[in-house]
């Protein structure tokens, strides 16, 4: 009996298999993709993750494809004798396509990583010089908030509020927000998850991380980087309210922690307490 | 029963078992809490709860960690001194707290934190008179319970106090000062209380050994 052409066969199956697949996994599956679109950033990594997960779809169906191939057409039926088939050397067809079809998803995710980082930075921590700020950053419109970590809690400043500093962190809706992050003592990181925002909170120094906030929401703010026994307690909860609400917010905060205003250091990009008198 | 079938029936009954031993190990993790102590906290006619505790520059000699810094719960009958940082009270209640603070002055990394924030009235007493703030570099220690935004600054004794407590158990007659404030439990639930002053004396920035330590200065309260 003539043995059939299993590659062809493969390929078929693959084919068929794609087509149903990979529309379901970019159409359905990809909007619901985290984090949400709690932010222009946010819904930029839904869409980053709906590429990502759109092109692995054919891959990770060529291995279960073939793998369910190989069981059904190639199972040995008399176990009483062990074979291996023919070593495959030298095939240089197979060769090219393995390195040319890897070298070109390989260096399209790389290509399309950076152009997509670089559009306005995806909510990411640039330090504190930021390249890739989002339109409109310079523009003066920007909202900075200084977000400070330490053992374990977030607090937020607001310097052009007279520089009121508060235990939960509001934003405005539709605003361009500009998110300065440090940390007092040991390495956190600052991660608002449906914001998309996520920063390394490091001692000493200004990270520079941009969020575009759209509708009003309520957002979780966790601590993304082990920093000692509470680090698992180290989150919040955060809001994106209007604008009148936002003004209205902040001139409460103004009045309810004017009694510790005067023993706030002077707004700064980051802070180097002194140390501690019983500091080892 | 073939070759294949008893290694097929011994593959179910590992992976019975370990789902099982799995399932068992999330079960408990989720459902175990720590022990606590209940007798300092007593009710009061008002039906409201009273609560005692103690802040020391160390531990009673007998601790495995003599020489670190602890809160401490304190009876308020017998005044016998506990050393537990779990604490049950009850939910939806009025909870006073009494601070008996012997240990000294450490300073706080954020200043902020040296206003009281969610207690009743938004002020403490420090040695009876009300009060929203201290002044940062006087701070000995911070008691706070975050995930109800409960927080009071604990003013430290001065360095050059004449009759300061070493170890604990301590008693009134020694230098200390005495914090009192009302905060209300929210609903059942665990929540962890901490310090929010590096105050490890001997550790990189005050930072390890008791501060990264259940036990001695956070633990967590029980609200039932």
């Amino acid at each position: 009996m003539k043995e059939p052409n299993h590659f062809r066969r493969v390929v078929l199956w693959w084919l068929v298999a794609c087509l149903i697949a990979t529309p379901l996994v970019v159409f359905v599956l990809g909007p619901t993709l985290p984090p949400g679109n709690g932010s222009e950033q946010a819904s930029g990594q839904v869409v980053d993750n709906t590429v990502l997960l759109g092109l692995s779809t054919p891959i990770a169906l060529a291995v279960i494809v073939y793998f369910a191939y190989a069981l059904i057409a190639f199972r040995d039926r008399d176990p009483s004798e062990v074979r291996d088939g023919p070593g495959i050397r030298g095939h240089a067809a197979a060769q090219s396509w393995w390195i040319g079809v890897t070298t070109v998803i390989v260096l399209f995710l790389a290509v399309y990583g950076s152009v997509r980082m670089l559009d306005g930075g995806s909510g990411g921590g640039q330090g504190p010089n930021p390249i890739a700020k989002p339109a409109g950053a310079n523009l003066g419109s920007t909202l900075q908030v200084q977000v400070i970590a330490q053992q374990w809690r977030f607090t937020f400043r607001y310097p052009s509020y007279g520089g009121v500093e508060t235990n939960t962190l509001y934003l405005p809706a539709h605003r361009l927000v500009e998110l300065h992050v440090t940390s007092l003592d040991v390495i956190h990181s600052f991660w608002a998850y449906q914001l998309g925002v996520k920063a390394d909170a490091n001692p000493g120094v200004d990270n520079v991380a941009y969020v575009e906030t759209k509708q009003p929401l309520t957002f979780d703010v966790r601590c993304a980087e082990l920093c000692g026994v509470w680090h698992g307690y180290m989150f919040d909860s955060g809001r994106v309210v209007t604008q009148a609400q936002f003004v209205s917010w902040i001139a409460q905060r103004r009045v309810q922690y004017a009694p510790v205003q005067k023993s706030l250091p002077p707004y700064s990009k980051s802070y180097y307490p002194d140390p501690q008198r019983r500091a080892g | 029963m073939s070759t294949s079938s008893r290694r097929l029936a011994g593959l179910l009954v590992a992976i019975v078992v370990i789902g099982v031993l799995v399932g068992l190990y999330i079960a408990l993790y989720l459902t175990s809490s720590p022990g606590s102590a209940s007798a300092a906290a007593t009710r009061t006619s008002a039906g409201t709860v009273q609560l005692y505790m103690a802040t020391v520059a160390a531990a009673e000699p007998n601790d495995p960690h003599p020489t670190w810094v602890s809160y401490y719960v304190v009876d308020s009958g017998s005044r016998h001194w506990q050393h537990a940082t779990t604490f049950e009270l009850p939910a939806n209640t009025l909870v006073h707290v009494t601070v008996y603070q012997y240990d000294g002055q450490s300073g706080l990394r954020n200043p902020f934190i040296s206003q009281a924030t969610g207690i009743v009235a938004g002020s403490f007493t420090l040695n009876g008179k009300p009060m929203q703030t201290i002044d940062p570099d006087a701070a000995s220690h911070i008691f706070a319970i975050p995930q109800i935004g409960v927080s009071v600054p604990l003013y430290g004794i001065p360095d050059d106090a004449k009759n300061p407590c070493d170890n604990a158990p301590c008693n009134l007659s020694q230098d200390h000062a005495t914090v009192s404030f009302t905060f209300r439990t929210p609903g059942e639930g665990l929540y962890r209380w901490q310090c929010f002053v590096p105050c490890a004396a001997g550790f990189i920035d005050g930072f390890g050994g008791p501060m990264q330590t259940i036990g001695y200065m956070d633990g967590y309260i029980k609200v039932v």
